[in-house]
């Protein structure tokens, strides 16, 4: 192994490094608040009584799940465009269009993993309670609502903590359609200074500092949760 | 849309597709391997092995798979002084990225039997492998199939990342046709529904093997199995 390290280029080129942290966060913020809202509303939707409905969200679900993200990536960056016309299109491109594409990528992705956790938490409560609410007098969504998804939740947390985990993480597929998020950055500071070695570690440390610090965040998040219902419950 | 396009490339991509598979194969072969004994050190009794295969899990899974490639691709050749084939590059970063997941599975799965069993077949006589080898994961693995098949529908989707380093397998190709043909559109709904099938097909075979293994659980114990929570894919990258 004959390799001169140069940590120094980290340093020199630490506003790139920074940017592309920051891009990298919003990327998964936006993401996170909009999978999450897509996520309940199609897992709800895969336990509706109606056929149509039923059928809308599990062909949602199944086909974007079942699918590469570099390949749903590639298509709302490359394919999307391409149906309107060419106004459209310069105004798209000029609008910051990779990140926005970025967004509508791992929003569909994750919303469909969190689907899944949601429909499962759903479908763990005891069928006898919804029967039990419905004969007291509640409607559905009454029921649905007061009943079912408080219960839910808690089951259903953990699971969609992870995939907020697996968001960030696969945020950097972003840089494959221009983003210019934190992977990005470091493959530019390998194009130029040739110190892909050192790029890579250092996003490499601050990937596994982000997500360190959420599932921190998140395991005292659930504790302090479980801490108040005890306090309630007694 | 014209379909043209697809016909006049199909024969290109179905040779990416095939490169595809065999990634995907090898790759499922060796992290498996590799997945399993890390599992196992993971709670082993020796701090000396149990440590450090922990660190090595946790700090792949808080890495992006992106990173792991790029590391392969930028530290393996400073280590062994010569150049290396994207497609080896990439069996290697998808084998050290999906045993750590695998190593999870794993164990979860020899958690799940009863201490009583292994301190039953270490009392009996039998060493530790050879407790683990007849009692501990015969039957752990029947838990660990589902969790299993939906990490390597999850590696299967991976795959298509080895674009990045330039393996000519299906995503690759397909930026290619896309390049020459400007026909983005039919192109990548093509090719995702290439991949749709195969994970769509394994998804399916899991939730059979699932459903099966509760059948055979109910007539085993012959009481009544609460029923689980549907199984999620804890990881799931591209």
């Amino acid at each position: 192994m004959n390799y001169d390290f140069d940590w120094a280029v980290l340093w020199e080129y630490r506003g790139l490094l920074l940017q592309g942290l920051v891009i990298t966060l919003q990327l998964s913020v936006v993401s996170v608040i909009l999978s999450t809202v897509f996520g309940v509303i199609f897992g709800i939707m895969r336990l509706s009584k109606n056929v149509v409905v039923r059928m809308i969200a599990s062909a949602y679900v199944e086909f974007f799940l079942n699918t590469p993200l570099i390949i749903q990536l590639f298509f709302w960056y490359f394919a999307l465009p391409m149906v309107f016309p060419e106004s459209v299109q310069a105004w798209l491109w000029a609008h910051n269009y990779e990140f926005v594409s970025g967004v509508i990528g791992l929003t569909i992705y994750t919303s469909t993993f969190i689907a899944e956790a949601v429909r499962a938490g759903i479908q763990s409560i005891s069928h006898g309670q919804t029967e039990a609410a419905l004969s007291s007098g509640l409607t559905g969504f009454q029921t649905l609502w007061y009943v079912i998804l408080p219960q839910a939740v808690k089951v259903v947390i953990p699971p969609i903590c992870n995939q907020f985990l697996n968001l960030i993480k696969n945020s950097s597929l972003a840089m494959t359609i221009a983003v210019p998020e934190l992977t990005y950055q470091a493959q530019a500071v390998e194009a130029y200074t040739f110190r892909g070695f050192e790029a890579f570690t250092a996003a490499t440390l601050i990937y596994i500092a982000l997500t360190l610090t959420v599932s921190l965040f998140m395991s005292r998040l659930e504790h302090w949760s479980a801490k108040e219902r005890q306090a309630a419950a007694a | 849309m014209s379909i043209d396009v697809i016909v006049r490339n199909l024969p290109y991509l179905m040779e990416g597709f095939k490169v595809t598979l065999y990634l995907a194969a090898i790759s499922i072969v060796l992290s498996f391997f590799l997945g399993t004994f890390l599992g196992m050190a993971r709670i082993a009794k020796s701090a000396l092995i149990r440590i450090p295969a922990t660190v090595y899990i946790e700090v792949v899974r808080g890495t992006p798979l992106i990173m792991v490639i790029f590391w392969i691709f930028f530290l393996l050749p400073i280590v062994v002084g010569h150049s290396i084939e994207p497609f080896t590059s990439a069996v290697a970063a998808f084998v050290i990225f999906t045993s750590a997941y695998i190593a999870e599975i794993v164990r979860a799965g020899i958690q799940s039997i009863p201490a009583g069993q292994v301190e039953a077949a270490l009392s009996s006589g039998l060493n530790y492998w050879q407790t683990m080898r007849h009692v501990v994961l015969p039957q752990a693995i029947t838990k660990m199939i589902p969790p299993l098949v939906g990490q390597f529908i999850a590696l299967f989707k991976d795959t298509s990342l080895a674009y990045i380093i330039g393996v000519l397998e299906l995503t690759r190709r397909a930026t290619i046709v896309n390049n020459r043909e400007f026909r983005s559109f039919e192109i990548f709904t093509c090719v995702a529904l290439i991949y749709f099938v195969v994970c769509y097909g394994m998804s399916r075979y899991a939730k059979f093997l699932e459903k099966r293994r509760r059948v055979g659980e109910r007539t085993e114990s012959e009481k009544k199995v609460v029923p689980e929570p549907e199984m999620l894919v804890e990881n799931a990258q591209a």
